[in-house]
C-alpha cells in the first residue's frame, strides 16, 4: 500500500509540475503579446544570448563540422562514396547538429544564467519588490528572455550552419584532398530551403524551451543557495530533455512522409 | 477610531500546507498611523504584509485599502493599487543589475514611465534625504554596507510618494547606533509626512520609537493591540514575556534536546 501510494505521490507531482508548467508558459506567452514591452531589457537579452553566445556555439559547429567530414570519410572511403561527404556535411549541420548542439550549447550557458539569476532574486525577495514597484514580474524578467530566445537561437543556428559547413569544407579540401569549387557547389546544390528552415523553426523552439524552463526553474526557487543550485540544475536538464523529445517530433513532423 | 481605516483587516487567514500561518488576523490601520507588528520568527508577520500587497493571495477574509477590498483583485488592477504602497524589505531586496540610482528611481521609471534623466534627478534628490550622497546612486548595490542598503531600500521605497508604507524588520542585521539612524529616517520620512505605515518588527526599541500602536501576533493571531507607550504595562503575559525577552513564560520555543 504504501509502496502504490509512493507511486501516486510521485505521479501527482509530476502532473502538478505539468500544470504549474503549462501555466506559467500561457502566462509568459499572453504578456509577449500585451503592452507593456521593454525593449531595452529584450534588447540586453538578445544581445546575452544571441552575441555572447556566438563563441561557444562557432566553436562547437566548426569541430562538429570537421569531425563529421572526417568521419564520413572513413566510413564512406569503404564503399568508395566519398563524393558524398558535402552533402551528408550539409543535411547532417542544417538539419540536425546546428539546431541542436547550438541548443544543447545555449541551455547550459543562458538556461543556467536565467534560472540562476530569476532563482536568486526569487530567494533575496527582489521579485517580491517587482511587485511592490507596479511592475510585472512576468513582463520585467520572463518575456524579455522568452522573446529574445525565440528570436535569437534562429539566428545563431544560421550562424552555426555556416560555420559547420566551412568546418566540413576545411577538413575536406585541406586534409583529405578534396576540390574546394566542387565541394562547394555540391554543397550549394545539394541543401534545400526546407532544411535549413527546419532547422531554423527547431532553433525558435528550442529557444523557447531554454527561456521557459531557465525562467520557470528560477521563479520557482525555493530556500537559499542549495534551491537557485537545484533550480540551476533542473533548468539546464529539463531543457536539454526537452530539446532532444522536441527534435524528435519536429523531424517527425518535417520530414516522415 | 475617528476616520475611516487606510487599511482594513477582516478575518484574515492563509495557510501553507496543514500549517495555518494566519489564523484570523483582524486590525485596523488608520491614515497617518504607524502601527507596528512584534512576534517571533515564522509567526506570519511577512506573510501578513504580502497578504495585503497581494504577493500572496490570503484564503480567506477581507483586505481593504482605502474602503476597497483588494482581497482577489486581478493582475492588471494590482499595479495599480500598488502605486499607493511602497516597502521596505527585510533584506532591501535591491535588484544588484542596476546601479543604486537606479533602484532608487525604478518604480518611478517603470511604473509612471518617468523619463530617465528626470527620474534619476528625483532618486538623488530622495538619497539625499535618507543622507546618502549623490556619489552613491553610481555605485552598484554590492558595493554598500547593509546599512546603506537599508538607506536606499527606504529611499526607493519613499521615491514614488506612496501613502501607505510597510516596513519588513528594518532594523535586523543592523548596529544600534545605525538601526537608531534608521528609525529617526523611517520617523522623517513616513510619520512627519503624514504617511500611514505598517511595520513588523521583533526589536523593541524601534517598535517604541517608530509606532503609534503595537499589535502582537502570536500562532496566526493578533492576541494583544495597544498603544505604544502601554507595551510595557499590557497586561498580557505573552506580551510581557516578548518585552522582556524571556525564555521563562506562556510561549515555548520548540527546541530539541
Amino acid at each position: 500500500m504504501n509502496f502504490l501510494a509512493l507511486i501516486g505521490r510521485v505521479v501527482l507531482g509530476f502532473l502538478g509540475h505539468i500544470g504549474r508548467l503549462t501555466i506559467f508558459a500561457g502566462t509568459a506567452l499572453s504578456h509577449c503579446v500585451r503592452p507593456p514591452l521593454y525593449p531595452r531589457l529584450i534588447g540586453r537579452q538578445m544581445i546575452d544570448i544571441g552575441y555572447y553566445s556566438l563563441p561557444v556555439v562557432g566553436l562547437t559547429a566548426i569541430f562538429s563540422g570537421m569531425v563529421l567530414a572526417l568521419q564520413s570519410y572513413t566510413g564512406f572511403a569503404r564503399f568508395s562514396a566519398e563524393s558524398a561527404i558535402a552533402n551528408v556535411v550539409v543535411l547532417s549541420i542544417t538539419r540536425e547538429l546546428g539546431p541542436v548542439l547550438a541548443g544543447l550549447m545555449v541551455a547550459g550557458r543562458i538556461g543556467a544564467s536565467m534560472a540562476a539569476e530569476i532563482g536568486t532574486m526569487r530567494v533575496t525577495e527582489q521579485i517580491d519588490a517587482l511587485s511592490t514597484l507596479s511592475t510585472n514580474p512576468f513582463k520585467y524578467l520572463v518575456v524579455p528572455r522568452i522573446l529574445a530566445g525565440l528570436f535569437m537561437l534562429p539566428l545563431l543556428v544560421l550562424v552555426a550552419d555556416i560555420i559547420g559547413v566551412f568546418g566540413g569544407y576545411l577538413v575536406s579540401v585541406y586534409k583529405l584532398g578534396f576540390n574546394p569549387g566542387v565541394y562547394i557547389n555540391s554543397t550549394a546544390d545539394f541543401v534545400q530551403p526546407l532544411d535549413v528552415i527546419s532547422g531554423l523553426v527547431k532553433a525558435a523552439v528550442f529557444g523557447f524551451l531554454i527561456s521557459l524552463m531557465g525562467c520557470y526553474n528560477g521563479y520557482y526557487s525555493k530556500g537559499g543557495a542549495q534551491g537557485v543550485g537545484a533550480a540551476t540544475t533542473n533548468a539546464v536538464v529539463s531543457a536539454s530533455i526537452l530539446i532532444l523529445i522536441t527534435n524528435y517530433l519536429l523531424t517527425e513532423l518535417f520530414f516522415s512522409t | 477610531m475617528s476616520s475611516a481605516p487606510k487599511i482594513h483587516l477582516k478575518d484574515v487567514r492563509k495557510a501553507f500546507g496543514d500549517k495555518q500561518v494566519l489564523n484570523g488576523i483582524d486590525l485596523d490601520v488608520a491614515p497617518a498611523e504607524s502601527v507596528v507588528i512584534i512576534g517571533g520568527s515564522g509567526t506570519g508577520k511577512s506573510v501578513l504584509l504580502k497578504c495585503i500587497l497581494g504577493i500572496l493571495n490570503a484564503d480567506s477574509g477581507v483586505v481593504d485599502v482605502d474602503g476597497t477590498d483588494v482581497t482577489h483583485i486581478p493582475a492588471s488592477t494590482r499595479g495599480e493599487v500598488n502605486k499607493k504602497f511602497g516597502m521596505l524589505f527585510q533584506g532591501a531586496a535591491l535588484f544588484d543589475s542596476l546601479p543604486v540610482w537606479e533602484n532608487v528611481a525604478f518604480g518611478l521609471m517603470q511604473g509612471e514611465r518617468m523619463p530617465r534623466k528626470q527620474a534619476k534627478e528625483r532618486a538623488i534628490e530622495t538619497l539625499a534625504k535618507v543622507g546618502l550622497a549623490a556619489s552613491v546612486g553610481d555605485l552598484s548595490p554590492s558595493e554598500l554596507s547593509g546599512g546603506m542598503q537599508k538607506r536606499v531600500g527606504l529611499a526607493r521605497a519613499i521615491a514614488g510618494n506612496p501613502e501607505i508604507i510597510f516596513f519588513d524588520e528594518p532594523t535586523t542585521g543592523l548596529d544600534p547606533i545605525m538601526a537608531d539612524v534608521i528609525n529617526d529616517l523611517i520617523i522623517a520620512c513616513v510619520r512627519d509626512k503624514g504617511i500611514t505605515a505598517l511595520s513588523i518588527t521583533h526589536d523593541m526599541h524601534s517598535a517604541r520609537k517608530i509606532g503609534d500602536r503595537i499589535g502582537m501576533i502570536y500562532e496566526g493571531r493578533l492576541i494583544w493591540v495597544g498603544d505604544a507607550k502601554t507595551v510595557d504595562r499590557s497586561g498580557n503575559e505573552y506580551v510581557d514575556q516578548f518585552v522582556n525577552g524571556r525564555a521563562e513564560g506562556p510561549i515555548k520555543m520548540q527546541l530539541r534536546r
